[in-house]
């Protein structure tokens, strides 16, 4: 009886070891530089990020291949910081001080990455950030890949208001309820004002992490559609919730064409669990898609086809699919290379200063380039209608990449903020 | 030189009918088929409106083409139909080998398609089958562009349907709401207010607004009959509302039902707090996708109707590992509730993390067959889909197989009576242990039927399990230990009070203050909302 009953006590023991298990295999290797990759595999967020993590693991090969960076093998520490927002922070302190990795690429919701700020910072270490965001934020110790609000959200509600966006005049905006959504619709709100779109003709909606049931929420938008003037939903719904939320717009028959569901976090990925059909129209604003047609793309998604064929990525080895997140951690990746052979070494700082005017001949057919002073990327944005196939068809761009701007305009606070990060 | 080349263009084109009469063409005017292909979308849109207006059938391949991708511009003077294999002009039917590799996309944005969509549409007025008029018409009702009444007066002169007449007069009604015969639009504002259709209201309300000083109807009695047929849409629709919040309630309520009955058999009857509840419930999920993917691969056929395959699939999976699990843990534990519940909280792990090794930590795709797809529209702006009515529906009849297992056969008063006195029990014959074993894997089995019917409205992942086992647990408590009756109602109120806070506090807020009211509910009333009555209640 006893030995029974510690054995569960084991069994039980060794189950929750084995949730925090994918933590560091080889510490001690020798004469490799090794690099952290920081995203959750298991949780809500498990459907956007585990494919970053399996894209930085790809890109590390890749780099490896070519004789590492500065004569030596990059080795990936790979962790789990689950979807929980504290545990983030933990594993990144471990990343840096035990693992002693010399940059970390990981995160995905603003909250995971306000958690681990602190941490980046007050160890003096690097962070890559892949995924877009509401700005508001520009630290020393992080480089943002992925898009500041005028290089997404912006263009998007521009697209709408247009004519052929459909002239919307009433606007739902629908998030995840995190620091994100909140400040990206403080920020649409402002710029919707400053396009004379009164306040009632703004609703804005929020949802907890992981909600699954959408039909409250679908009610609200189609009474208020039904209020007259044509509207558009702007979403910022995050993670798995995705999937619940388009199976719910198709069954109540919200078609594209009636009103337009513009997502902000959702790309290829997100759509993979989902039966496109009834959601053909619906767009998402982003600075890549899979459909972009360019040799660069081309040749990427050959290598990661290759890849999750190789490494029999669940989903992917039979239906490989690429993403903007993706294509920013491997810009992030490959320019983090680049800047340490410019700098001859892996210190925070050097490496800092070599990322200013770093360029890459970026998948999606321009040349990304890291601003000299703010930390963000210069990147086109691409606007898309969902296909029947789940992928996306382009249906406005710009000319070429937009420097981003992480302190809005639009909010009245950030008037005389510079630029760049506050210097320490 | 342009009118030479249509004129030389079309001379081609009529040699090319000329030598091989079987050949697929577009005969529609050059240029407009050069416009669909090169203009921008207002000069695109506009051709489309000048072809559905003129109804001719020659078209269709045409706009077929430019629907599927196919129809591509060259140099922004050529307009091409390439197949993926084949490139030919799309104006004189001309190959051209090898295909062209500077052909370029025509950007379909949902602009276009609106008015593509309206293109088929007047085509289909005049299709013989019924459900395809129907559907024609239900788009052209929407448009309400005058261009469209001659078509429209066809088709009426025409349809013996009598609910495509119908239809067809509120389509009508639209067109006619900018028609300069006062009285014409008066009738056309009558017939769209009665009519309950869904665009009706912002049809209707174009009329109230002002174009700048003046009303964009100038006449005060029509914006007075305009406003009043709104006031009486708006009726409509509140009554519409409130159904369908009553709906969602239900819905919700169907689905916690599902998740609590299980453990109101494993924690309500037999008293054993199974962390692992929600688990089973996941484990019965994974069952339905691998039913889903077996028939998808095996018998295609049989595909559509994959979720009744996997109701039995599911429910024999998650019993089994319930039974597994009391054989092998919970039978040592009985009676020790804090071991039982850091037991079970182990196994739950173990579950997931087992899940997550065999199956990936994504989440997986269980698709909805057609059936449970879309939805029946009961009002303009209240739709049902049918993958809750299903959920309801199953609901009710696990409740009532549930009660008629417990109630009426032998295993159900085996189990009720170990439950209330277990030596007794024991004393007159019923083996205990094997009785204890069954109850467990019926109750683990119902949680397998759970996951059955959620893996069609919610994500299936490893987690799944995790964001039901509080509110399972929510459930039973709240509506008494040891009663099944009481879970029914306290799904139920739980499910229609939930939603009705949604919609007005939101679904952050309406989670918390439902939180809060069952603590407090809890602290004024311990046993729940119908308590077990008798000698043996308070063991």
């Amino acid at each position: 009886m006893q030995s029974r009953r510690s054995f569960i006590k084991v069994s039980a023991l060794s189950a929750a070891m084995a949730l925090a298990g994918f933590a560091s295999s080889a510490a001690f290797a020798a004469d490799t530089i090794k690099v952290g990759v920081l995203h959750s595999l298991s949780g809500t967020m498990a459907i956007s990020e585990t494919v970053l993590k399996d894209t930085a693991l790809m890109a590390i090969e890749e780099i490896n291949a070519k004789g590492g960076v500065l004569g030596k093998k990059l080795e990936p520490v790979v962790v789990d910081p689950a979807s929980n927002w504290p545990l983030f922070a933990e594993k990144a302190r471990q990343l840096i001080s035990s693992d002693k990795v010399a940059v970390t690429f990981g995160c995905w919701t603003s909250v995971s990455r306000k958690s681990v700020l602190p941490v980046f910072e007050e160890l003096n270490s690097l962070l890559f950030y892949p995924v877009q965001y509401e700005g508001e934020e520009l630290s020393k110790n992080v480089f943002y890949t992925g898009a500041a609000p005028n290089q997404q959200a912006i263009p998007a509600v521009e697209y709408l208001l247009s004519k052929d966006g459909g002239s919307a005049k009433r606007f739902v905006l629908l998030g995840t309820d995190y620091v994100y959504p909140r400040t990206t619709n403080k920020i649409l709100r402002a710029f919707l004002k400053s396009k004379g779109v009164a306040d009632a003709d703004i609703l804005e909606e929020y949802t907890p992490f992981g909600h699954s049931d959408y039909q409250t929420i679908i009610a609200k938008i189609k009474k208020f559609a039904s209020e007259g003037k044509k509207t558009a939903v702007v979403s910022t719904i995050n993670g798995d919730s995705n999937v619940p939320f388009y199976k719910e717009l198709g069954n109540q028959g919200i078609k594209a064409t009636d009103v337009p569901v513009v997502a902000f976090s959702v790309g290829e990925e997100e759509l993979r669990g989902v039966d496109t059909k009834p959601l053909v129209g619906h767009l998402a604003a982003w600075n890549y898609f899979m459909s972009v047609k360019n040799p660069t793309n081309t040749e990427f998604i050959k290598k990661w086809t290759a890849y999750a064929k190789k490494h029999n990525l669940a989903g992917h080895k039979d239906k490989p699919l690429t993403n903007d997140p993706m294509e920013a951690t491997y810009i992030g990746i490959h320019m983090w290379a680049q800047a340490a052979e410019k700098a001859k070494s892996t210190d925070t700082d050097k490496v800092i200063a070599a990322m200013a005017g770093q360029t890459f001949k970026a998948p999606s057919g321009f040349v990304a380039k890291m601003d000299e002073k703010n930390h963000h990327l210069h990147k086109p944005v691409f606007i898309g209608e969902v296909r029947a196939d789940g992928q996306f068809r382009v249906v406005w761009k710009t000319p070429g990449p937009v420097k981003a701007q992480p302190w809005s305009p639009y909010i009245p606070e950030n008037k005389g903020k510079k630029d760049e990060p506050e210097k320490k | 030189m342009t009118s030479l080349l249509a004129r030389l263009q079309t001379a081609a084109l009529v040699l090319a009918l000329g030598l091989c009469g079987s050949a697929t063409l577009a005969r529609p005017a050059p240029e407009l088929v050069l416009q669909l292909a090169t203009g921008d979308n207002d000069a695109r849109i506009a051709a489309l409106g000048t072809l559905a207006a003129s109804a001719d059938p020659d078209a269709l391949p045409l706009l077929e083409a430019l629907r599927d991708d196919a129809l591509k511009s060259r140099g922004g003077n050529q307009a091409v139909i390439y197949d993926g294999e084949t490139a030919r002009d799309a104006i004189t039917g001309k190959p051209l080998v090898p295909v062209p590799d500077d052909l370029e996309d025509v950007m379909t944005n949902n602009r276009v398609t609106v008015a593509l969509d309206a293109a088929f549409a007047a085509f289909d007025l005049a299709a013989p089958e019924r459900a395809t008029r129907l559907a024609a018409v239900r788009t052209l009702q929407e448009s309400g562009d005058p261009a469209l009444l001659p078509l429209l007066d066809k088709a009426l002169a025409t349809e013996k349907d009598p609910q495509v007449i119908d239809l067809l007069r509120v389509a009508q009604a639209g067109a006619r709401l900018h028609h300069p015969d006062r009285a014409t639009r008066l009738a056309a504002i009558e017939t769209l207010g009665g009519s309950g259709a869904p665009g009706a209201r912002a049809q209707l309300g174009s009329l109230l607004e002002k174009n700048g000083a003046s009303f964009v109807e100038a006449d005060a009695a029509v914006r007075e009959a305009a406003r009043k047929a709104i006031s009486h849409i708006d009726t409509w629709l509140e009554i519409g509302e409130i159904a369908g919040g009553l709906f969602t309630g239900v819905s919700l309520a169907s689905i916690l039902l599902l998740a609590a009955l299980g453990l109101a058999i494993t924690y309500g009857l037999m008293g054993v707090i199974n962390m692992a509840h929600g688990e089973l419930i996941m484990i019965g999920a994974y069952a339905t996708f691998l039913v889903q993917n077996l028939l998808r691969t095996h018998a295609p056929g049989l595909f559509e109707f994959y979720p009744l395959f996997a109701i039995p699939v599911a429910f024999l999976v998650s019993a089994l590992v319930g039974a597994t699990m009391e054989r092998l843990v919970i039978r040592h534990l009985y009676g020790r509730p804090l071991e039982t519940l850091l037991a079970t909280w182990g196994i739950s792990l173990v579950l997931i993390q087992g899940v997550r090794s065999l199956f990936g930590a994504q989440n997986v795709m269980v698709e909805n067959p057609a059936w449970l797809s879309g939805g029946v529209q009961v009002m303009s702006n209240l739709i049902l889909p049918w993958n809750r009515l299903a959920i309801i529906a199953f609901a009710i009849l696990v409740v009532m197989g549930m009660s008629l297992i417990l109630t009426r056969t032998r295993l159900g008063l085996f189990v009720r009576a170990v439950t209330q006195n277990r030596q007794m029990a024991g004393c007159v014959g019923v083996a205990t242990p094997r009785v204890d074993t069954l109850a467990f894997a019926l109750g683990s089995g119902v949680a397998g039927l759970a996951g059955c019917a959620l893996a069609q409205v919610g994500n299936v992942g490893p987690d799944l399990g995790q964001s039901y086992i509080i509110d399972s647990f929510m459930v039973v408590v709240l509506g008494g230990v040891g009663q099944l009756a009481g879970t029914v109602y306290a799904a139920l109120g739980l499910g229609v009070f939930n939603k009705l806070l949604e919609g007005v506090a939101g679904a952050v807020l309406a989670k918390i203050t439902v939180l809060v009211l069952i603590i407090v509910f809890i602290q004024k009333r311990p046993q729940g909302l119908f308590a077990v009555k008798g000698r043996f209640a308070d063991n």
